[in-house]
């Protein structure tokens, strides 16, 4: 399985396009629409929050008790009354759940789509560090380096317990896990730094599982990347050798 | 002294076995409140306060989470308040079989007894309420206290679910429709139906893991044929609906409660009960994947389950239409019960909200295992919960003691808490909006939260005094309280015109005879 992951790596790196490198015009970026429809959704939930709020406190002043001894005068409902009352709500509820499902659904979309052109890392979780193995063999620990301006799609599996590969400035996470493969991409396109923490509990050290995506000028990672694809090669013919 | 201790240790009166789990669960939520605490403390500034063990912090985390659950809500909802009120509230004279009713108080102790065996053994269980394998099976913490603790439980819990379908099914007063039942009465039938259906399926996951651990089996390791997510598939299998098991008894107290300081009719009672519990039944068993949404699941189940978990905000949403509606022309007193009914609608609104982000899978790729996630539950269940359990002893409190409690110490135990838990866990949704993930010891990454844990701290304390506050109201309540009459609230319930307060073994004097005009809402017709 391993193997043919890394067989499969160059083939997807090969053609990454000069296109993908200046700018990736076309790209949807997931985080950036995260923030997006996290915004509507808060608009959503506060405008229901609020209604239902002011009319509880409505009627809870409104129908206060003023005499000891007095008793509400409840509306006798019809069957028709009854019924509406179940069926509009519900009606109205279920609207507002397919509208945010649907919106959902497209965000997730682009969350599961990996766009062609990413640089595929392979990542190896273990209690309690991170080793991300380049498509040229280079490795690395806790430290993620990419390019900025090229989507980053990371193939993961973990060596002993579950982990979950998280970058909050990128809006995403997944599991890694023993005997299973799953994938999560991301789109840096400055360079800077973002924190990688562990959220999945994987014992004592699971808060200090923590880890960094370094987005770097497109020709420096490209300096960095070769510089240290040599150092791998030449790590793999001393191991020949011995 | 002894024989009146023997006399509660083998009661099979249904209100003392009540008033065992009582206090069962709430010394569990004492002893998980202390962890709690130590936590907050632990998590005020960057780097070690309390212990420098991160396996400390994860012993008190599991202890907290599992004992919150397993030993205070679901038996404080489905051990205490359904034994005291069912019985009463159908006009039946005990349980449909003590002695069973008894023997499951019983399995309920023995499993405090075993959870709480945790701070004594040397290497106590480590493995989160959750108990997720490989970590549960690899880690040197005794996983088995976690799997016996679970299956003892949930043993009690399947006893009490025979007896009590048993009981409402057949023990109803000569003139009790189904439609004439308190919503209180309703919740725990749908509950028990719910424990009955999934119990067995949490049973068969953590017998699993023990055989794992300690037999050799293979089946959550991938090396050997097995598969890791089978697990998490089973546990939330049972576990999501484990929490319509606290959520229903919950608002159905808080339904009698606003009820009867309201003075009014169940707003729409039908729709309560049909749409809003016969909803939450049909859907408790379609949205467990909400909990793996980052577990790399297939898409169309992960896809799936978003829409059947957005549609939980249907029947939802009726009951707290029913809840808010039966404010409406309502004579509204504000005891301390009642203000804590009304707490319950405000948080059970805040985490209900909240509850959609979560809902919506790719919101949930940033929120999954954050603090917002335990900020968004806690205000949902845990103190929605809480604040429902505690409205509903000094609801009872009459009934139970013959006595009156303080009312001006109860109330201000219930604004203590209810600014405290704000204070605590609106911050912690902010923290995990932030990126902070949950389960951390330290927090070293995300410096930016510091203020927000503080603040968090300062919560916890003034929930504590909130806590002290009421506890020492019940005592002094218990002890020296002014005599109650048999129907201090003016309820037209059964358990309130029937019975005096205690009510005797064999609860009604006469037994209760329904006109058929009668209901347990039956207000306004003098208005
Ligand atoms: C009364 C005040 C309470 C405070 C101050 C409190 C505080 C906390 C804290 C600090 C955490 C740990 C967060 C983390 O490290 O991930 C936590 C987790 C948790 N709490 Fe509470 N809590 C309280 C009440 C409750 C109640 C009443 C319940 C009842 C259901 C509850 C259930 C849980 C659960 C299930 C967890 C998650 C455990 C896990 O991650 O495995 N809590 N709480
Ligand atoms: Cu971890
Ligand atoms: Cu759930």
């Amino acid at each position: 399985m391993h193997e043919s992951l890394r067989r499969l790596a160059p083939v997807l790196l090969l053609p990454a396009p000069a296109a993908a490198l200046a700018g990736g015009e076309g790209i949807p970026d997931p985080a950036a629409g995260w923030d997006r429809l996290w915004d509507e959704m808060l608009v959503d939930i506060t405008l229901i929050g609020v209604v239902f709020a002011a009319v509880t406190a409505w009627f809870m002043w409104r129908f206060r008790r003023r005499h000891p001894d007095e008793e509400g005068c409840p509306p006798r409902l019809g069957t028709g009354a009854a019924v509406g009352w179940a069926v509009v709500p519900a009606f109205v509820f279920m609207a507002d759940d397919f509208f945010l499902a649907a919106k959902g659904w497209e965000l997730w979309q682009q969350y599961r789509t990996v766009p062609e052109g990413a640089l595929e890392v392979r990542l190896d979780s273990a209690m309690w560090s991170w080793t991300y193995t380049y498509p040229n063999g280079a490795v690395t620990v806790n430290e993620l380096r990419v390019p900025a301006g090229r989507p980053v799609l990371l193939r993961m599996t973990s060596r002993d317990v579950v982990h979950s590969h998280f970058i909050p400035d990128f809006r995403v996470k997944e599991d890694s896990m023993p005997g299973r493969i799953t994938y999560l991409w991301f789109y840096p396109k400055r360079p800077g730094e973002h924190v990688v923490a562990c959220a999945e509990y994987c014992g004592l050290l699971h808060s200090r599982m923590a880890g960094k995506v370094i987005v770097m000028e497109p020709e420096a990672f490209a300096a960095w990347y070769r510089a240290a694809g040599r150092r791998a090669d030449a790590a793999a013919r001393d191991e020949g050798e011995v | 002294m002894g024989a009146a201790l023997r006399s509660w240790l083998f009661t099979t009166d249904h209100k003392r076995v009540g008033i065992l789990y009582l206090i069962g669960s709430l010394a569990a939520f004492a002893i998980a409140g202390i962890m709690a605490m130590l936590m907050r403390i632990e998590l005020t500034a960057i780097g070690p306060d309390l212990t420098d063990n991160p396996q400390q912090y994860n012993v008190w985390l599991y202890f907290h989470g599992a004992a919150m659950i397993l030993g205070f809500q679901i038996p404080a909802l489905t051990g205490f308040l359904a034994n005291y009120c069912v019985p009463l509230m159908i006009g039946a004279r005990d349980v449909a079989f003590p002695r069973l009713n008894a023997l499951s108080v019983w399995l309920f102790w023995a499993g405090i007894l075993l959870a709480l065996a945790t701070f004594v053994i040397p290497d106590p269980p480590d493995v989160m309420w959750t108990g997720y394998p490989p970590y549960a099976t690899r880690t040197w913490g005794n996983t088995a206290f976690y799997s016996f603790t679970v299956l003892l439980l949930g043993f009690s819990s399947i006893l009490g679910g025979v007896n009590f379908l048993t009981t409402v099914f057949y023990m109803r007063a000569p003139g009790m429709g189904w439609n004439k039942l308190n919503i209180f009465v309703w919740s725990i039938v749908v509950a028990f139906i719910i424990q009955l259906i999934f119990v067995p399926v949490l049973g068969t996951a953590v017998t699993m893991l023990l055989f794992d651990k300690y037999l050799g089996t293979t089946f959550f390791d991938p090396a050997n044929g097995g598969d890791v997510l089978i697990y998490q598939n089973l546990f939330w299998f049972y576990s999501h609906p484990a929490v319509y098991v606290i959520l229903l008894p919950f608002l159905g107290i808080t339904y009698e409660i606003v009820a009867t300081f309201a003075r009014n009719r169940v707003f729409n009672y039908k729709m309560v009960v049909y749409g809003g519990f016969g909803g939450v039944l049909l859907l408790a068993g379609e949205v467990w994947v909400h909990h793996l949404y980052t577990a790399g699941l297939p898409d169309w189940l992960r896809v799936g389950q978003m829409v059947t978990t957005l549609l939980i905000s249907v029947p939802v949403g009726l009951l707290m239409i029913g809840l808010v509606g039966t404010l409406y022309r309502g004579s509204i007193e504000y005891r301390t019960p009642m203000l804590y009914a009304l707490g319950v609608i405000f948080f059970f609104l805040i985490g209900g909200l909240t509850g959609i982000p979560n809902a919506i899978a790719s919101l949930d790729l940033h929120l999954q295992d954050t603090y917002f996630i335990p900020g968004h539950f806690h205000y949902v269940m845990a103190v929605a919960g809480t604040f429902a359990i505690f409205g509903a002893v000094y609801y009872l409190f009459p009934k139970m003691t013959g006595r009156m409690y303080h009312e001006s110490t109860g109330k201000l135990g219930f604004w203590l808490t209810f600014i405290g838990m704000n204070l605590v866990f609106m911050p912690m949704m902010m923290a995990g909006i932030e990126g902070m993930p949950r389960r951390y010891y330290d927090y070293a990454q995300f410096p930016q939260v510091e203020g927000l844990q503080q603040l968090m701290t300062f919560g916890a304390f003034v929930i504590l005094a909130g806590s002290l506050v009421t506890l020492w109201n019940w005592v002094q309540g218990a002890l020296r309280g002014a005599p109650a009459p048999a129907n201090p609230w003016g309820s037209r319930s059964l358990e309130w015109t029937a019975a005096p307060s205690p009510p005797p073994p064999g609860n009604f004097p006469q037994p209760p005879r329904l006109g058929p005009e009668w209901s347990p809402y039956a207000y306004g017709e003098r208005a």
